[in-house]
């Protein structure tokens, strides 16, 4: 038997999923425009954080309106509060990679460095990573997968810290580096605050299963570079 | 403008009755509909229009109105009130003396709160009324009673027992019994007050999947005291006070943000 709510909580999934995977694709796709000092792109995903931001809008109101008409308790309550939470993550996330195509759009033109490039490069492609895995783990309500994501985000942290290092060394060797540096920096911190909302979306997967809110974020991890 | 979103707390109600559009199929209508118990009229204003193959709920507290409203849709109120105005029904105002009552009630049929199967087998109650009006094919009248507690959800649980005594079933299933009764007749629209309101949970429930499925082939409207009911599976909200439809729109509007405060009130059970 039932429910309607059952159906309108697997079209709830889909959308969420679909976003995450929007989110996702943008993430990867900044980064490379960033390494690839790639202007067209960048702008093209300065212009489309707007559709990101509309999906979100969408699945809040669809939330509310479900919690409106079925009054949800229980498994279907923490479904619904776990969309509400982890949706508003994956905006963000779209944010942060529409910060890192402004960056893009910043460092043209500048002297650069081709190593710290490729350590953001790998950092991205990591963070991107990270939100892939977590959309499916979401879809296959796993929480023991949700810790195992969340684990990498100090992977994330370490590339991120790598980052910072080179940056400083190169300065001292060369001021010209300065301008550029200061961008490595700034997008080396939009990377790993994205890989702590992968975290944090892993955090409301857990209770989603488990009906527990824990906390996966390693305490010595910093939340920037 | 915000100040523009805010209740309307002056609570008019034809600025906040739901109009559909052009292209959308009205199954029923009211036009200015006065209901009258003696001097005292019990509805004043109700101009509704009911959506094809949708269901509607009429909520609001005893003695809103609603149910003197549903009651009126198929003349039930003829000899206990005075009704004046329209309903407006495949062109044809059902309110007008031409009207033959019984040949209408074939095409609003009404369901009601208590289930009030006949003191007949199963297979009686459906066949009942059907025989009554001259149907003596026993294949045709085999297949009626099948399809009709196929589409109310009980074939399952009584095939094997249709010369049973339809008293011997249970609260929800008598209640889904009734309902196959109605649409055996091949109705147009069913009224429906308070189907589920002596059921227990699993019962209503089950009337409530019942009532989804019915929707693809019938239009319904169904006066409810339940307003997670009401919210459940209607796809359109009124809610009456002191005799007038206040307010009537899709119902995931009514419940999210309604207009009027005396709504937004009720359903948050803030009321009086």
């Amino acid at each position: 038997m039932r429910r309607l709510f059952d159906e309108e909580l697997a079209d709830l999934d889909a959308s969420f999923t679909e976003m995450g995977m929007l989110v996702s694709e943008t993430i990867g796709k900044s980064v490379v425009a960033f390494v690839n000092h790639d202007r067209e792109t960048a702008l093209e995903i300065i212009n489309s954080d707007e559709q990101i931001n509309q999906r979100e809008v969408a699945i809040e109101k669809k939330t509310f309106e479900m919690i409106a008409l079925y009054q949800p308790v229980t498994i279907d309550l923490r479904e619904i509060v776990t969309v509400l939470k982890a949706v508003s993550e994956l905006e963000r996330m779209g944010d942060h990679a529409r910060d890192v195509a402004e960056a893009t759009i910043r460092v043209k033109g500048t002297k650069r460095s081709a190593s710290i490039e490729e350590t953001i490069a790998t950092m991205g492609e990591q963070t991107r990573q990270m939100v892939k895995d977590i959309l499916g783990v979401y879809v296959n309500d796993d929480a023991q997968g949700a810790s195992v994501i969340a684990a990498n985000n100090l992977s994330v942290g370490q590339l991120s810290h790598q980052v910072r290092l080179d940056v400083i060394t190169n300065i001292e060797k060369d001021s010209e580096l300065a301008t550029s540096g200061t961008d490595y920096l700034i997008v080396a911190g939009h990377l790993k605050r994205i890989a702590d909302y992968v975290t944090n979306i892993a955090e409301w997967i857990v209770y989603k299963r488990t009906g527990k809110i824990v906390d996966l974020n390693p305490g010595n991890s910093s939340s920037f570079v | 403008m915000l100040e523009n979103e805010a209740l309307n707390t002056d609570n008019a109600p034809l600025r906040n009755i739901y109009r559909f559009g052009e292209n959308a199929e009205i199954a029923l209508s009211t036009h200015d509909l006065h209901v009258f118990y003696g001097d005292n009229e019990a509805l004043s204003e109700g101009d509704l229009e009911f959506e094809r193959y949708k269901i509607t709920s009429l909520i609001g507290a005893s003695g809103s109105g609603k149910s003197t409203f549903l009651r009126s849709l198929n003349r039930m109120n003829d000899n206990v009130a005075t009704v004046k105005g329209q309903i407006m029904y495949r062109g044809i105002d059902i309110n007008s003396k031409e009207v033959d009552v019984y040949e209408m009630r074939r095409h609003i049929g009404m369901v009601f709160q208590r289930p009030n199967p006949f003191a007949k087998s199963i297979k009686d109650n459906i066949t009942f009324a059907l025989k009554q009006r001259g149907m003596r094919d026993k294949n045709k009248l085999e297949e009626i009673v099948e399809t009709s507690l196929k589409q109310a959800a009980l074939w399952d649980q009584v095939k094997d027992d249709l010369g049973k005594s339809a008293l011997a079933l249970s609260g929800g299933q008598q209640q889904r019994l009734v309902i196959a009764r109605a649409i055996a007749m091949k109705p147009d629209i069913l009224l429906l007050d308070e189907p589920a309101s002596a059921l227990d949970p699993i019962s209503t429930s089950q009337i409530e999947d019942t009532l989804l499925e019915l929707k693809e082939k019938y239009t319904i409207v169904i006066v409810t005291h339940n307003m997670q009911q009401a919210a459940r599976i209607s796809d359109y909200t009124a809610f009456f006070h002191m005799g007038k439809a206040i307010e009537y729109d899709e119902t995931r509007k009514i419940f999210t943000r309604p207009k009027v405060k005396l709504t937004n009130d009720y359903i948050s059970g803030n009321f009086g």
